[in-house]
């Protein structure tokens, strides 16, 4: 039974008419507010992850619950449908439980608080923020075990609940669920930040609703919406083809030793309409890189592609939705049966947006950038120091980004909106540990005429003894270029002992103890290139390689040739005749085929190829 | 007599104002500015002003002066070329960044990637290493340090920057490099980050020094050179320059720390703004100022102005107090267009600048600008400037036609629209400094000026619920005037980080004196005497944990008597306004500040003639402006013949040499005793 919206004043908004300046006023306005949210979060939450690297996402909706303003579109449609209670004024929902609500948060860490914000009596819009929680309990410290195989052992679960029954705060539900955690304090800390976020909001909507009516407010977000549709339709019908294309990339393995798991995505127009077929993607994974993908969400990250090269200023919303179909096969890595482990899911997340990228740019090439979308790699370190202290710590670490049709993408740069790395200093005063390195691992960036961005590598030299944990994707399959561009360096981690000994270690592990004078090399991936490499200037090749942002030896994948550090003009144009191809230069490169890069993995990056995973229900995923 | 001479640079003029201390007159003066080298300009200006006054500039006893020179310096990248000393293993600090990615999801895609401020070339690494306790874990080494100095003085560095890991707790490994480049590089300015910033995080310190680094060549030289000029042209006094946190510095420190100069520009205008609210009476101001590309507001209460610790230029956040003004993409010159695939009404944030300008101006314009549609509207009666210039009416109804075609509405409702959107801009931008921090944008007054504030400050005012809405005597020129009243400042920051219980009130006061007598000793030196000064400390507080720390200003006094226990109180307060929450968290003390101030100006204003409270000796004509969709009769006024009392009900134009004042149908302005005019809602 979907949920039941009580009003005391039920009735409908009367629709006005609209025009284009009470429209740009209004559409500025949320997007003011949402600017806010994210402001008051950032300014108030407690755990690095939110307050230094912004992982939070703010969402305004309207009385419906479709989306206004915000990132990764609406999952409010989910828990209607979902939730067995009342909405009643006063009310304020909290959630984290990814199969309550379809998907729409994709693990248990990120923490939901949505706001049902009412005015005389009617139900005008909804507000929700989600933060990711440093720490929710579980079997390990950060509360996302890549060995989980089930989503019991990925800490606490939070179904809907009303933390605000009307009014009335619910502390001992609050106090339930911050007892789960080991990090209680910051997640109490972040659980205000996001109320405060999503009341701020609210206020935004009810002085909108003052200055210029309910109907008036409620017609303009219809019309918001509208031209979202209007714009995405002349898109679609533009620029996406009747005969499908598709596109498939794959998750290294799951941390179990079995991999890569392959995401295929195919597109085509029928009608105004774009489908969006995942059939092909592997089945689900045993173990907790499964991605619960919301099919909103899906359509949101197809369309902020789409638009945004047409009008950057335009406020995001859920208007354009009947417009796109999303088909995802049901037991598979993408829509795994409950009660599928889903910790993990960071991989597939990011993975999805190389998809995408690869889907769109096959035939616009305004969209077409190289891979580096792989995932966001986190480290987990924890233990008791010195004094008998409880430490934690929950990294995001950052790559590079991809070449792109504007130029070289960025050294050591986060591709996910709003997130910053933690200064060093900072983590040194908090933390038993010195970063005795932090910079970008040099022909990390695939060469190409726009060098991919390096990937970064960072060195932690702990001063305790503790746990680590290390969730990483690209070490297998390659960052590939495009446009005749090179792949970028795949991600490795080495553990290395205070006598110099060391270690090449997995890229997904749970568990490792280190020890005090242990270091730990860090090192992520690197964008692909754009274009041919053999077209860059030879003189900023060697300005890199000063730089050191490229190696003498790295210079000759862009055939150039470099003595005492210059450029050697004629060894260059001999170079560069002999790489020269008579071929078409390739649109993809992804650096070798699946067997190719099985049978060289071990050479190349000292770790054992996964196996190929098998499937025991094999029979569901074709269903 | 004694007198003060305020001159603000900006990109298309030069203003002065020029105050005779005594009696509180004033002389006001624009000039074309000259970008090849601005003293020429300002030189023009002197000449012309002491005309004015009769005077000669040998009369002038302190020349106070706002640039944008440092910020253009960093933003047209014309700064000093920087070379960087930093940690082994930290090459690439500037090249990384904080790795953030401005605009969104998929905004890297269309994000261009920044050059960092000191070139990866010429930064080099060098071992040794403190702990995050300022504890030596690693031994620098002089052979290394003279082999990697050696090497950027070969690049040809104009400047050397030192920033090392945690130096902000211990200085010694950057001082030991100083001297040695002191040794190998003689003639190279050295800046040592835990001098410039002694404040954790590595990235953000490393950019302020080497932000100052880079500018001060340009700064020093711009100074030197207008300093002689003025020598040269008989004027012996002092010459101060704007800090960006509104407080005046000699140019001598500005040489040293010009860093403290990157908003020196915007701050001229609210600190004029708080002479005029102090003339007014009106204490609590939100300014709007509006130019040709952009406004900039800011938020004073109780005759304060709200200040931060970073400084935004550009895509960089430097670490050096400022006023707390917010910048928005919205002003006279922004173009208004209508994009084919979502045929909404965009406004700004591109803008048609000084050239080729709005249409109206006959400057080579085409495309339609806020300028334009206040036009059209007849809010910008045909001549500017004392009439020596028409503008073209004819050419910006042509203009802004095109929106009201895209859009299938009328000429005049699109040009409303035009005026509606900028303002709802700048009032999106006053929202984030009044309502997002907690205060009641009712309880302030809002004041408009720079050449097009004056005109939008009505309507603002409405939007805000602001009252009065202030047109300030010389709106134009207002910059000028606070760099002419305000008073001497300095500052100096410490990183603390100790939790309350970790510390008490002595260690924390014994620092804080410390650093008052290091401040008070800078302005004794520049020759302010000790009688005059003021002390005032600063501690910024958070919950253990937090990112967002709150600056608590607190005088010396007050933390004797009411402890750390009264700074805690206090915190709470103030977070419980901005956040509506407190925690149970333990509060740690962040930084640690201490500020000395010169003595306050006690200028008198010039009196208006009084009134009979009709303007019509100062009634240049009947007019019709666009009010409410349609055309209303109003009238033009002449602002130099108003007398104070004089009441004039809206619809209605006020003109005066560089700046209009809209005063809207349904509003009555009066003018005060100073000449301010102030706008109400008819009772």
């Amino acid at each position: 039974m979907p949920a039941q919206i009580i009003e005391t004043h039920p009735a409908p908004f009367a629709s006005k008419p609209i025009d284009p300046v009470t429209l740009e006023v209004i559409e500025n306005a949320l997007r003011n507010a949402r600017v806010e949210m994210d402001a008051t979060l950032v300014r108030t939450a407690m755990s690095p992850g939110i307050r230094e690297q912004g992982d939070a996402f703010p969402l305004i909706a309207d009385h419906k619950g479709r989306m206004i303003v915000g990132q990764f579109g609406s999952f409010i449609g989910g828990f209607l449908a979902g939730y067995e209670g009342t909405i009643e004024e006063g009310d304020m929902f909290m959630m984290s439980d990814p199969y309550s609500v379809e998907g729409a948060i994709s693990h248990s860490n990120d923490w939901m608080v949505l706001l049902p914000v009412y005015r005389e009596g009617r139900l005008l819009a909804f507000t929700a923020m989600f933060g990711h929680q440093s720490d929710i309990g579980g079997k390990v410290a950060g509360s996302m075990p890549i060995d989980a195989h089930s989503i019991f052992e990925e800490g606490v679960r939070i179904p809907p609940v009303k933390i605000y029954s009307k009014g009335v705060y619910n502390a001992d539900l609050v106090r339930l669920i911050m007892h789960q955690s080991r990090k209680a304090d910051w997640c109490k800390a972040d659980l205000n930040a996001l109320i405060a976020s999503c009341r701020v909001a609210a206020r935004r909507i009810e002085e909108m609703a003052v200055r210029f009516g309910e109907d008036v407010y409620v017609s303009a977000t219809e019309e918001l919406l509208a031209r979202n549709y209007r714009a995405m339709k002349h898109l679609i019908s533009t620029s996406i083809g009747e005969a499908p294309v598709s596109f498939e990339d794959f998750i290294c393995d799951d941390g179990m030793g079995f991999g890569p798991y392959r995401i295929k995505c195919s597109m085509w127009r029928e009608g105004e309409t774009v489908i969006l077929d995942f059939d092909g993607t592997d089945p689900q994974s045993p173990a907790a890189i499964n991605f619960f993908l919301n099919e909103n969400m899906f359509k949101m990250f197809f369309g902020i592609y789409m638009i945004m090269v047409f009008d950057p200023q335009i406020l995001f919303n859920d208007g354009f939705y009947d417009l796109i179909e999303v088909r995802i096969p049901k037991g598979s890595l993408l829509k795994p049966n409950y009660p599928a482990a889903l910790s993990g899911r960071t991989h597939a997340l990011g993975r999805i947006f190389d998809i995408l990228g690869g889907l769109l740019g096959q035939k616009t090439p305004e969209f077409l950038n190289a891979a580096g979308f792989s995932s966001s790699p986190h480290l987990f370190y924890s233990g008791v120091d010195g004094e008998g202290q409880w430490f934690q710590l929950f990294q995001i670490g950052f790559g590079g980004i991809p070449g792109r049709p504007m130029g070289d993408g960025p050294d050591g740069h986060s591709l996910w909106p709003g997130f910053t790395n933690v200064p060093n200093e900072f983590l040194e005063r908090y933390f038993p540990l010195v970063i005795e390195r932090y910079e970008t691992a040099p022909d990390s960036g695939g060469a190409g005429l726009h060098r991919g961005g390096n990937g970064i590598h960072m060195t932690y030299r702990f001063t305790e003894p503790g746990t680590i944990a290390i969730h990483d994707d690209r070490w297998f399959t390659k960052p590939w270029g495009v446009n005749g561009g090179k792949p970028g360096a795949r991600a490795r981690k080495i553990l290395e002992k205070a006598d110099g000994t060391q270690t090449i270690v997995g890229n997904k592990l749970e568990n490792m103890a280190v020890e005090a004078g242990d270091m730990l090399h860090f090192i992520t991936w690197g964008g692909g290139g754009w274009g041919d490499p053999l077209q860059r200037d030879p003189a900023l090749v060697a300005k890199e390689v000063a730089q050191g942002l490229v190696t003498v030896e790295g210079a000759r994948a862009y055939g150039v040739v470099i003595v005492d550090g210059a450029v050697d003009d004629a060894a260059t144009a001999m170079l560069r005749t002999e790489m020269t191809s008579p071929d078409p230069l390739p649109l993809f490169d992804h650096g070798g085929s699946i067997e190719e890069l099985r049978a060289t993995c071990e050479a190349e990056t000292g770790l054992p190829a996964p196996q190929q995973p098998v499937w025991r229900h094999l029979a569901v995923a074709a269903e | 007599m004694a007198y003060r001479l305020g001159v603000d640079v900006g990109g298309t003029f030069t203003d002065l104002l020029l105050l005779e201390e005594e009696s509180g007159s004033f002389w006001r003066h624009k000039t074309p500015s000259t970008p090849a080298d601005s003293s020429v300009g300002i030189l023009n200006g002197v000449t012309a002003i002491c005309e004015k006054a009769g005077i000669t500039p040998a009369d002038i006893e302190t020349f106070l002066h706002g640039t944008t020179v440092a910020t253009n310096a960093v933003l047209e990248g014309k700064g000093a070329r920087v070379g960087l000393i930093v940690t082994r293993g930290y090459r690439q600090i500037m090249q990384i960044a904080r790795s953030f990615v401005p605009g969104g999801l998929a905004g890297w895609i269309i994000w261009p990637k920044p050059e960092p401020l000191a070139a990866l070339l010429d930064t080099f690494e060098i071992q040794g290493r403190l702990d995050a306790r300022g504890n030596e874990i690693e031994a620098i080494d002089d052979a290394d340090i003279r082999a990697q100095l050696e090497k950027l003085k070969a690049q040809g560095v104009e400047a050397l920057t030192v920033s090392l890991m945690n130096a902000y707790l211990n200085g010694a490994h950057e001082k030991r490099v100083a001297e040695l480049a002191a040794e190998i590089m003689p003639d190279i300015p050295v800046s040592l980050s835990h001098e410039v910033l002694p404040e954790m995080q590595e990235y953000e310190r490393t950019l302020t020094t080497v932000a100052n680094a880079a500018v001060r060549p340009v700064v020093g030289r711009y100074v030197r050179n207008l300093r002689s000029k003025l020598r040269e042209s008989g004027m012996a006094g002092r010459l101060s320059l704007l800090r960006s946190d509104g407080g005046l510095m000699s140019s001598e420190m500005s040489e040293q720390h010009p860093v403290s100069l990157l908003m020196s520009g915007p701050a001229g205008g609210v600190t004029g703004a708080l002479w005029v609210g102090k003339n007014a009476g009106i204490k609590n101001i939100l300014t709007l100022d509006v130019g040709g590309t952009s406004t900039d507001v800011a938020l004073i209460e109780n005759l304060e102005a709200r200040r931060v610790r970073t400084t935004e230029v550009g895509h960089l956040a430097v670490r050096a107090s400022a006023l707390d003004v917010k910048t928005v993409g919205a002003g006279g010159g922004s173009i208004a267009y209508v994009p084919e695939l979502t045929k909404a009404l965009r406004v700004g944030p591109q803008s048609a600048g000084a050239v080729p300008g709005p249409v109206a101006y006959g400057k080579g314009g085409t495309l339609p600008t806020v300028t334009d549609a206040n036009v059209v509207l007849g809010y910008l009666p045909e001549a500017l400037l004392g009439g020596t210039f028409k503008l073209d009416r004819e050419g910006s109804i042509a203009a802004v036609q095109t929106i009201a075609d895209a859009l299938g509405i009328g000429l005049y409702e699109a040009a409303r629209g035009i005026i509606d959107i900028v303002n709802e801009n700048m009032f999106g931008a006053l929202r984030m400094i009044s309502v997002q921090q907690g205060y009641d944008p009712r309880d302030f007054a809002l004041m408009g000026f720079g050449g097009a504030g004056p005109l939008h400050v009505n309507a603002v005012a409405r939007l805000m619920g602001s009252w009065p809405a202030v047109s300030p005597v010389s709106p134009g020129v207002l910059c000028a005037l606070g760099d002419a009243t305000t008073r001497t400042r300095t500052e100096t920051a410490r990183s603390f980080s100790k939790r309350f219980v970790e510390t008490n009130e002595a260690e924390v006061i014994a620092i804080l004196e410390e650093m008052r007598a290091q401040v008070e000793k800078q302005l004794t030196d520049d020759g302010i005497p000790a009688s005059e000064i003021t002390a005032q400390f600063e501690i910024d507080v958070r919950y253990e944990g937090q990112a967002f720390e709150v600056p608590l200003s607190i005088d010396p006094e007050t933390l004797r008597r009411d402890g750390l226990a009264g700074v805690e109180a206090r915190f709470d307060e103030e977070h419980h306004r901005l956040f509506t929450f407190n925690m149970e968290s333990p509060h740690e003390l962040v930084n640690l500040r201490a500020v000395a101030m010169g003595a306050t100006l006690d200028l008198p204003a010039a009196d208006l003639p009084v009134g009979d409270g009709d303007p019509a000796q100062a009634k240049i004509r009947d007019h019709q402006i666009w009010l409410d969709g349609d055309f209303r009769p109003g009238a033009i006024y002449d602002r130099a013949k108003l007398e104070q009392g004089d009441v004039i009900p809206g619809p209605a134009i006020v003109i005066e040499m560089d700046s209009t004042t809209l005063i809207e149908g349904g509003c009555v302005a009066t003018v005060d005793r100073v000449g301010n005019i102030l706008i109400n809602p008819a009772a």
